[in-house]
């Protein structure tokens, strides 16, 4: 193993609560905290975790977004990544352009494997990863909750509605990670001063060849439909009456 | 007319109620024509299920022992060619579809509606976004094939009482040997099945330990309910992850949901938002929880729980 590309995506942190603009036109973003996606987090310090048990692996953190998502790569830089790179854009990249662009980074790096979040918590799309194994003709190990590494293989454990599932796949895989897998590092001031050195190349889809095609058009967003405010019980016996009535029991 | 493939789930003798779900939400598109496609070492069984859902044109079979276990490395490649006949491919918004589908989606080059939850027309959708805090319609080019998984919760199970005529395909398509089944681990119990229950008593962190959790499984086996759990209380190890309730555990619908020691943060609500009846137990007031609560009781569970039990007993 010589090389592992993780992706990192730019999004809302996820203690903001969003909300939609009155024109129904998308959500308001000016001004809110940007974040690297809490999966991406896990899926570094995976990668990281396995740097620092093995030999001589780089770590090269990836990103597709606006100038501003080098703050996330800087983030990452600072948990450890040895280098970054932004695929900068203002353009709206939908999971398959990001798949093509991350195959084109691939091809480029060459890396063992790569490690994507099992969804963003912005567009909770849950496909980048899975489409990058497709294109890249490569497994696809998705919702990790366990990674162990041997010789050009790796044993995955995945979280799966029925409980635990574990497979088997040939590197170079693609690894996409669930919450469970770590608990990602909290960075440290000095990090944060040498990440500043660290490399951070620029490049762009145009110069990886990769068109930002848009399949879906987003024509409206809207807030989801509220709840009506319920009532407050005093004690037990008002619930178990309020159920009755319900016919809930 | 709009040809639509559903993949269906199931386990080798039961079809996953997902599936009729996905049936529900493709009749609501207009001149469907529907089938189901299953793959799977024998298919006999879940076939004759298949083909009893109404709605559905015909079951194709495909068996052949690579595919006794549902590995997207190996299914996509099947499906694809399947999919050459179709418009559209759906697919449950479940742990196998979302692994599933968007590796299909990739070797088709088209893009994937993620967890539909309203059909709007042939080529229009609704779904959520940021944990459910926006909703988009979105639309696609009708010249290309449309990939989507069906957030189940949203939709009913189609009825049975259809009589789709079943059809065994053998497909000519290499598959790949990179990916490799080694065994799975299931906590499962004889509880009633957390995404189909009818009443879900869930717990959180407040718990406190695995052991406290036995107060919530003897009061959801008062109530035939199956038993969820916040993501604190999976991370703390109290329940096991396939319990999880939320934007990345369960997405569920039932007619009640019980929370009780949630806060209810908004990745856990996103979880519970179709359930009919929200019930709250908390010791704070002012929990978020009770913001979405049908009816809520502030106090100690641990003084309310066993009173509850006895209660609903008589
Ligand atoms: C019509 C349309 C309009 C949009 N408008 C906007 C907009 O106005 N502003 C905006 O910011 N976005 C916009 N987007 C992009 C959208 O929010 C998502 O970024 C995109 O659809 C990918 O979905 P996802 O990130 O949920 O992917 P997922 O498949 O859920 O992501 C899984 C993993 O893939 C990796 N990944 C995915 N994308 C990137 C990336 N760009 N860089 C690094 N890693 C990545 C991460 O590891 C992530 O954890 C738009 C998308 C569409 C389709
Ligand atoms: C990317 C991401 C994804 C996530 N996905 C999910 C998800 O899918 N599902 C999910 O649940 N969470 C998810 N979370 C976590 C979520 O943000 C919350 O941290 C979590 O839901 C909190 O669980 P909790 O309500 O059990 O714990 P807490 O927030 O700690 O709440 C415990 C509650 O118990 C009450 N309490 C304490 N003692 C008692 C008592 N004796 N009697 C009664 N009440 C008591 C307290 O008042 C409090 O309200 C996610 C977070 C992130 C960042």
């Amino acid at each position: 193993m010589q090389k592992i590309m993780v992706c990192i995506k730019r999004v809302v942190d996820y203690n903001v609560r969003v909300r939609v603009k009155p024109d129904a036109s998308g959500v308001m973003l000016d001004g809110v905290k940007m974040s690297v996606n809490p999966f991406d987090e896990i899926a570094l310090e995976e990668a990281l975790r396995i740097k620092e048990r093995g030999a001589n692996i780089e770590v090269v953190a990836v990103s597709i977004g606006v100038a501003d998502a080098q703050q996330q790569l800087r983030t990452a830089l600072a948990m450890g990544a040895d280098r970054a790179i932004l695929v900068q854009t203002d353009a709206a990249v939908e999971p398959l352009t990001a798949a093509h662009a991350f195959l084109a980074l691939a091809k480029k790096e060459t890396p063992d494997l790569i490690f994507l979040g099992k969804q963003a918590i912005d567009d909770d799309a849950n496909q980048t990863g899975q489409m990058l194994a497709a294109i890249w003709d490569r497994p696809q190990a998705t919702y990790a909750s366990k990674v162990e590494i041997s010789a050009g293989k790796a044993n995955v454990t995945r979280e799966v509605d029925a409980g635990l599932e574990t497979i088997e796949v040939d590197l170079p895989a693609v690894i996409t990670v669930d919450l469970r897998l770590n608990e990602p590092r909290y960075v440290k001031l000095p990090d944060i001063m040498k990440a500043k050195k660290k490399p951070l190349e620029v490049t762009s889809l145009d110069a990886l060849g990769v068109s930002a095609g848009v399949h879906l058009k987003v024509l409206k967003t809207e807030p989801p439909a509220q709840r009506q405010k319920g009532v407050i019980v005093k004690d037990v016996p008002e619930l178990v009456a309020f159920l009755k009535q319900k016919g809930l029991i | 007319m709009h040809k639509i493939l559903i993949v269906g789930e199931h386990d080798g003798k039961t079809l996953n109620p997902a599936t009729a779900k996905c049936v529900t939400c493709a009749t609501g598109i207009a001149d469907a024509q529907i089938s189901i496609a299953l793959f799977g070492e024998d298919t006999s069984a879940v076939a004759s299920q298949a083909a009893a859902l109404s709605g559905v044109e015909s079951v194709l079979r495909v068996d052949r022992p690579e595919n006794a276990h549902p590995l997207a490395a190996i299914l996509a490649p099947q499906l694809v060619a399947l999919a050459a006949d179709y418009t559209h491919v759906f697919g449950p918004s479940t742990s196998f579809g979302k692994d599933l589908m968007p590796r299909v989606a990739g070797l088709l080059g088209v893009a994937q509606v993620s967890d539909l939850m309203a059909v709007e027309g042939a080529y229009r959708y609704r779904r959520p976004i940021y944990a459910g805090n926006a909703i988009v319609t979105v639309e696609s080019d009708p010249s290309r094939k449309l990939l989507a998984t069906v957030r189940v919760a949203s939709f009913q199970a189609a009825a049975t009482g259809g009589n789709a005529s079943i059809e065994s395909k053998a497909l000519n398509v290499a598959l790949p040997t990179h990916t490799r089944y080694l065994g799975a681990k299931s906590g499962s119990t004889d509880r009633p099945d957390l995404q189909t229950a009818s009443r879900v008593v869930s717990g959180g962190r407040a718990l406190g330990s695995a052991e406290n959790f036995k107060l919530l499984f003897s009061l959801a086996d008062k109530l035939g309910a199956a038993v969820g759990a916040s993501r604190a209380a999976v991370d703390a190890g109290y329940a096991p992850n396939e319990m999880q309730v939320g934007q990345t555990g369960k997405i569920i619908s039932p007619e009640m949901y019980m929370a009780i020691g949630i806060s209810g943060a908004i990745q856990h609500l996103t979880g519970i938002k179709d359930a009919r009846t929200i019930v709250a137990i908390n010791k704070d007031g002012e929990a978020p929880i009770f913001e979405v609560a049908d009816v809520g009781l502030v106090g100690d569970l641990f003084q309310i729980m066993p009173e509850l039990e006895r209660l609903i007993g008589t």
